[in-house]
């Protein structure tokens, strides 16, 4: 201990404490170093993939990396239909409209049986709870050909509402579990006094629960968001060309030869801002929605 | 972690002592916020699962319409001693678990690193988080074409730059198939992990680690016998949820390596099965056969997530 110490050592035993703090800022400083350098480590790829967005095709592709070529946005124009390649509009539309109006759906659903399950629970409402979660640990491809086989029957394959649907309850489980622990928060005292003073159950919802759970809804409505938008597998096979979402469509454009690297990473960097500006923008929240609201 | 899980501690506390005629009224009108989200999910997850049951005890074929009819166990049996179906489930256990264990390794490192203040904390937090918040399918791009390309990817490149003209090119995704796919997930779902550890480093209880610095208790000591008691539940739950959402991966594999060279786990040959093959019935087996596995992991992760749930209940 005292080797690390840059003061005289003191060898009375009260003062033996004063070289501690420093001792500790000096191991947080280390700490602090390693941690930038694990982080840089992590987001290099990210920058890596921003950089070569910005770059000409021939930069983008060379080896020593041209880490200082001329920036240019002939990348995106590329991604955006400049090279003659199919426009990205329709997916990127798709994947709103899926990721939007299937959240909207879920949070309608979630909401109402979130209180159920909280504030003012049915019976057996932890049996329920546990039926909700079970669902989100069957592997997906195993509802997939029957999933496939009625929408064929009943004529909707390669339809956005058929993506809706399966989002809707791809998400509800995690939307019901989010919304119950945000919900289990609002102090069950201040409802009581509420109805004590007169107030109507409708009106204690709006003026009372509604707002302290709206940063929960927020929260829940971006991660269910985020979920939908990058979903790939349900896509892949239950749509086509009219209802293609832009996953699909990231993968079916990578077939061209030649030098391209520029524009899959414009690309990359296209699609995945939704999901960066939504995940920041919840980043408080993300574990407690993760975890499906086992941590706060 | 006001959590009121605990049945005496939840509002149900306040239910009213109504005649037993008002009760069933209320008893449906406690129900009745809850209906549509339960029918719902019945629905539309329920259906489809007893719907592959079926199909995975028939003989069913895209291709021979024909044929359609009641193959008792064929298919299971031709799934489970088919060598391509071994091999899948073996890539998916290793594919699964070497994921899980080094992102949560990992995460539990740069978790105790973010766990001390210094400066820029709240920026490294950040940096480490993007990783997951790029859509699955571009990161899968991004690895595939910019960082592991043996010709001008950034990991040849960064060799190039570091060791001159002589240095070693790997072909990443020819020599190492399974392992490129490996690294290209641990970089997306370490963050993941690292959250949840962070999450429960910051739940600790403080005064007593305070307490214990004071009676001399060195770091290790405070690490092996409090933090990581603490630390337990954290890192159970976190991977077995990795586990659930890993053993599902479709997209790395499918865009990394489509599959080739030994990296087939089961969501990708089922896909195939399916998609290309057209072998419904086989497919379904298959799907039963990775639900009866999850199932086998899923009791542990519901128990895991509700020991976590009382626990904190009961704080």
């Amino acid at each position: 201990m005292t080797a690390t110490a840059d003061a005289p050592p003191t060898v009375t035993a009260p003062a033996e404490t004063a070289p501690a703090p420093r001792r500790r800022r000096r191991t947080n400083a280390a700490i602090g170093l390693v941690a930038w350098i694990v982080g840089l480590i992590f987001v290099a790829p990210v920058i890596w993939m921003l950089l070569t967005s910005f770059h000409s095709e021939p930069d983008a592709a060379t080896n020593p990396p041209s880490v200082f070529a001329p920036l240019t946005v002939e990348g995106y124009a590329n991604f955006f239909g400049a090279d003659g390649g199919a426009t990205p509009w329709p997916p990127l539309l798709n994947s709103l409209t899926a990721s939007i109006v299937s959240t909207a759906f879920v949070l309608v659903l979630a909401v109402p049986a979130a209180y159920a399950l909280s504030i003012r629970p049915v019976e057996k409402w932890r049996d329920v709870l546990f039926f909700f979660l079970s669902t989100k640990m069957l592997p997906v491809v195993a509802a997939l050909l029957p999933v496939y086989l009625i929408a064929q029957g009943l004529g909707v394959l390669d339809n956005i509402w058929l993506l809706i649907v399966v989002y809707t309850s791809m998400n509800l489980p995690i939307a019901v579990w989010m919304m119950r622990s945000f919900l289990a928060e609002v102090p069950g005292e201040v409802l009581e006094a509420a109805a004590l003073d007169g107030c109507s159950l409708t009106r204690s919802l709006r003026t009372i629960v509604i707002p302290m759970v709206l940063p929960g809804i927020a929260a829940t409505a971006l991660i269910c968001f985020i979920f939908s938008w990058n979903e790939l597998l349900f896509a892949r096979v239950l749509t086509g060309t009219v209802a293609q979402t832009a996953p699909v469509f990231l993968i079916g454009f990578v077939t061209s030869q030649g030098l391209f690297l520029a524009k899959v990473c414009a690309a990359a960097v296209v699609v995945s801002l939704p999901v960066l500006i939504a995940g920041f923008a919840a980043q408080d929240k993300l574990v407690q929605g993760l975890s499906l609201g086992a941590i706060k | 972690m006001s959590t009121t899980v605990e049945k005496p501690a939840s509002p149900a506390a306040v239910r009213p002592n109504e005649p037993s005629t008002l009760k069933k009224a209320g008893a449906w009108a406690r129900r009745a916020p809850l209906l549509p989200a339960l029918i719902f999910m019945i629905v539309v997850t329920q259906l489809p699962f007893v719907g592959t049951l079926i199909i995975s005890f028939m003989n069913w074929n895209a291709y021979y319409p024909d044929e359609r009819g009641f193959a008792g166990f064929d298919n299971f049996v031709r799934v489970l001693t088919d060598v391509n179906t071994r091999d899948a489930i073996i890539t998916t256990i290793i594919l699964t678990a070497s994921v899980v264990l080094v992102s949560l390794f990992l995460g539990v490192v740069i978790a105790l690193l973010l766990d001390r203040a210094f400066l820029g904390r709240g920026i490294v937090r950040t940096m480490m988080i993007t990783p997951f918040l790029i859509v699955p399918v571009a990161a899968a791009l991004l690895w595939k074409h910019a960082l592991f390309n043996p010709e001008y990817g950034l990991l040849n490149g960064v060799l190039t730059g570091l060791f001159g003209e002589n240095a070693p090119q790997p072909d990443w995704l020819t020599n190492a198939p399974l392992l490129s796919v490996i690294i290209a997930l641990v970089w997306q779902w370490t963050p993941f992990m690292m959250l949840i550890i962070l999450a429960g480093l910051q739940s600790k209880p403080l005064d007593v680690i305070e307490a214990a610095q004071i009676d001399g208790c060195s770091n290790w000591q405070i690490f092996r016998h409090m933090t990581f008691p603490h630390l337990r539940q954290y890192l159970e739950l976190g991977g077995l949820l990795g586990s659930i959402y890993i053993v599902q991966n479709f997209d790395a594999v499918f865009t990394i390596t489509s599959g080739s060279l030994g990296t087939a786990n089961l969501p990708y040959t089922i896909y195939q099965t399916f998609f290309q093959a057209q072998d419904y019935g086989r497919a379904s087996a298959a799907g039963v056969v990775v639900v009866i596995g999850t199932i086998i992991i899923a009791t542990f992760a519901l128990r895991s997530v509700s020991s976590l749930f009382k626990q904190e209940g009961s704080r």
